[in-house]
C-alpha cells in the first residue's frame, strides 16, 4: 500500500496573525472545550476549564506573540485543566514513588479516568463508536491528550511538543504507546471493522 | 521481527502522520517494499487514524457555554473586572467551581461587540510589563506547569511539616526552611526534589483553595537579602526573594496579591523556626 502525507493537512506553518481577542481566540472555542473535556471527562467542569482558560487568557493577552493563536490558547487550556486535576489528586494520596515509570522514564498517571458515559454520545453513537470514546477516556491523562491534540485537532508533533512542554520524542513514544493501546483495546473487543 | 523494524516503527508512524522529510519517508517507503511486517503496521496505522477521526467525539462547546464567554467579553470592554481569584474568595473549599458559576448573572442582550481598540488596551493593562530577568523565571514556571502533569507531582505527600522536613535530609545538603501556614489559609501539602540552574533544588507544595504553589529554595552563595521581585509567565505569577542565605521562588496561578500574602508570611516566618 502507498501512503500519500496528508498534505491537505499542512503541518507545522505558522503564520503571524494579529487582531482583537474575540477574532483570534473565541473561534477556538469548540477546540477548547473539546480538550478539556477530554482532559476533565466531565461536562461542567470542562466548562469551567475553558471559562477560567478564557479568562486567563484575557489577562495575558497582551503577551501574545502573534503565534498560531489555537495552539496559544489550548496551551493555556490543558494549563488550567492540568492545574485543576493536580488539585483534585493531592486530595488523594498518589506520590511519584508509589507511580510507576515507563522504560522511557516517564511516570506513568495512576488515575483511573472514569468513561464517557454522556446519554448524547451513547445514543448517537453505535456501540463501537462509545467502546473507542471508552478506550480513549480510559488512557492516562498525558496520552490521551496527545492523541486528541494530535489526531482530533491535527496539531504537529512540533506544536504538540511545544504546547505539553515535552521533546518530540517524547510525543512520538506517547502517540505510539497511545496507538497501542487503543488498537489492542478495539482487537480485545471484537470490533476491528 | 528484527531490530531494524523495532527501531522502524516511531518512523513509520511519523511517516502516516505526514511528518517526515522527502528523504526520511522515502528511506521508510523502501523498507516498507522489502518488509511486510511494517507494511502490515503502516495499513495498522492508517486504518486506525482514520477511525479515529471518524468515530471519537469531538465535542463543540455548548451555546451557554458561547454566551457566558460572550458576556465576560462584553462586561469586560467598558472596564476590566478582578482577576478570577479575588472573585474565588467565596468559594467552597471541596470542589473546584469555576468563578463564572459565581458572577451575578449576565446581561445576555445583544451580544455587545467586543470593541476592538478599547478592550484591548484594557487587557493590555492587566498585563504586567515587566523587565526580563533572564532564564531563570522561565525555567522556573515551567518547571512548576510540569509539576502540574500527573505522576510528576509530589514526591513526599504530607501535610505535617515534621514529615516533610526530615524527608529532604540526606536527599539535600542543605536544609529548606519548611513551614506550614495551614492557619493562615495556605497549608503545606508535600514537596518534592527538582534540578533547577543545574542545581538540586527543593520544593515545598502548598495550596490556597483550589491552586497550587510551588516554592523553590537553594543556597543562594551567601548573596545579599534582597525583597521580593515578581513578575509573570506564560500566566503564572512568580515572587522572588533571598534571605538567609537562600534563594526562595513562589510560583503560581495565583493573583498577585495573594501570592504576595503567601510570601509575606514566609519572609517573617522564615528566620524564626
Ligand atoms: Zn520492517
Amino acid at each position: 500500500m502507498k501512503w500519500r502525507p496528508p498534505s491537505e493537512r499542512e503541518r507545522g506553518v505558522s503564520v503571524p496573525v494579529a487582531g482583537t481577542f474575540e477574532q483570534l481566540i473565541t473561534p477556538h472555542l469548540d477546540a477548547a472545550y473539546n480538550l478539556a473535556r477530554w482532559l476533565m471527562q466531565d461536562a461542567t467542569t470542562a466548562e469551567d476549564v475553558v471559562h477560567d482558560a478564557v479568562l486567563r487568557a484575557l489577562t495575558y493577552f497582551g503577551s501574545y506573540k502573534g503565534s498560531d493563536p489555537r495552539a496559544w490558547f489550548l496551551r493555556i487550556v490543558r494549563n488550567v485543566a492540568y492545574g485543576v486535576l493536580a488539585a483534585r489528586r493531592r486530595f488523594g494520596t498518589i506520590s511519584l514513588d508509589d507511580a510507576g515509570q515507563t522504560p522511557d522514564g516517564e511516570p506513568i498517571a495512576m488515575e483511573i479516568a472514569d468513561p464517557a458515559d454522556d446519554p448524547e454520545v451513547t445514543l448517537c453513537r453505535s456501540e463501537g463508536f462509545v467502546r473507542l470514546d471508552h478506550a480513549l477516556a480510559a488512557l492516562p491523562a498525558e496520552l490521551r491528550e496527545c492523541l486528541v491534540l494530535h489526531e482530533l485537532e491535527e496539531f504537529s508533533y512540533k506544536e504538540v511538543a511545544h504546547m505539553t512542554g515535552v521533546p518530540i520524542g517524547t510525543v512520538m513514544s506517547r502517540l505510539w504507546r497511545a496507538r497501542q493501546v487503543l488498537m489492542r483495546s478495539q482487537d480485545e473487543e471484537g470490533t476491528v471493522r | 521481527m528484527n531490530m531494524d523494524c523495532v527501531e522502524m516503527r516511531l518512523l513509520v508512524q511519523a511517516n502516516v502522520d505526514g511528518e517526515l522529510p522527502a528523504a526520511s519517508a522515502a528511506r521508510v517507503e523502501a523498507h516498507l517494499e522489502g518488509c511486510p511486517e511494517c507494511a502490515a503496521l503502516q495499513a495498522q496505522l492508517i486504518s486506525f487514524s482514520a477511525r479515529m477521526r471518524q468515530e471519537v467525539t469531538c465535542y463543540s462547546a455548548p451555546e451557554h457555554l458561547r454566551a457566558a464567554v460572550r458576556a465576560r467579553l462584553a462586561a469586560m470592554a467598558p472596564t476590566p473586572e478582578e482577576g478570577p481569584e479575588t472573585a474565588n474568595d467565596n468559594m467552597p473549599n471541596d470542589r473546584y467551581v469555576s468563578w463564572w458559576r459565581r458572577l451575578p448573572r449576565p446581561r445576555l442582550g445583544p451580544a455587545a461587540p467586543f470593541g476592538a481598540g478599547f478592550a484591548l488596551a484594557a487587557c493590555l493593562a492587566l498585563v504586567f510589563v515587566l523587565p526580563h530577568t533572564g532564564s531563570l523565571p522561565d525555567a522556573v514556571v515551567s518547571d512548576h506547569i510540569r509539576a502540574l502533569e500527573p505522576g510528576h507531582l509530589m514526591d513526599v505527600v504530607s501535610t505535617d511539616q515534621h514529615a516533610v522536613k526530615p524527608w529532604f535530609d540526606g536527599r539535600l545538603d542543605f536544609a529548606p526552611p519548611v513551614k506550614d501556614f495551614k492557619a493562615q489559609g495556605f497549608p503545606l501539602v508535600g514537596g518534592r526534589l527538582d534540578y533547577l540552574d543545574d542545581k538540586k533544588v527543593a520544593a515545598l507544595i502548598y495550596q490556597r483553595r483550589q491552586h497550587l504553589i510551588d516554592l523553590y529554595v537553594w543556597p543562594d552563595g551567601g548573596h545579599l537579602d534582597h525583597g521580593p521581585t515578581e513578575g509573570s509567565r506564560s500566566g503564572y505569577n512568580f515572587r522572588h526573594w533571598s534571605q538567609d542565605g537562600m534563594a526562595f521562588w513562589a510560583v503560581s496561578d495565583l493573583a498577585p496579591d495573594q501570592l504576595a500574602e503567601f510570601v509575606a508570611l514566609l519572609r517573617d516566618g522564615a528566620s524564626s523556626p
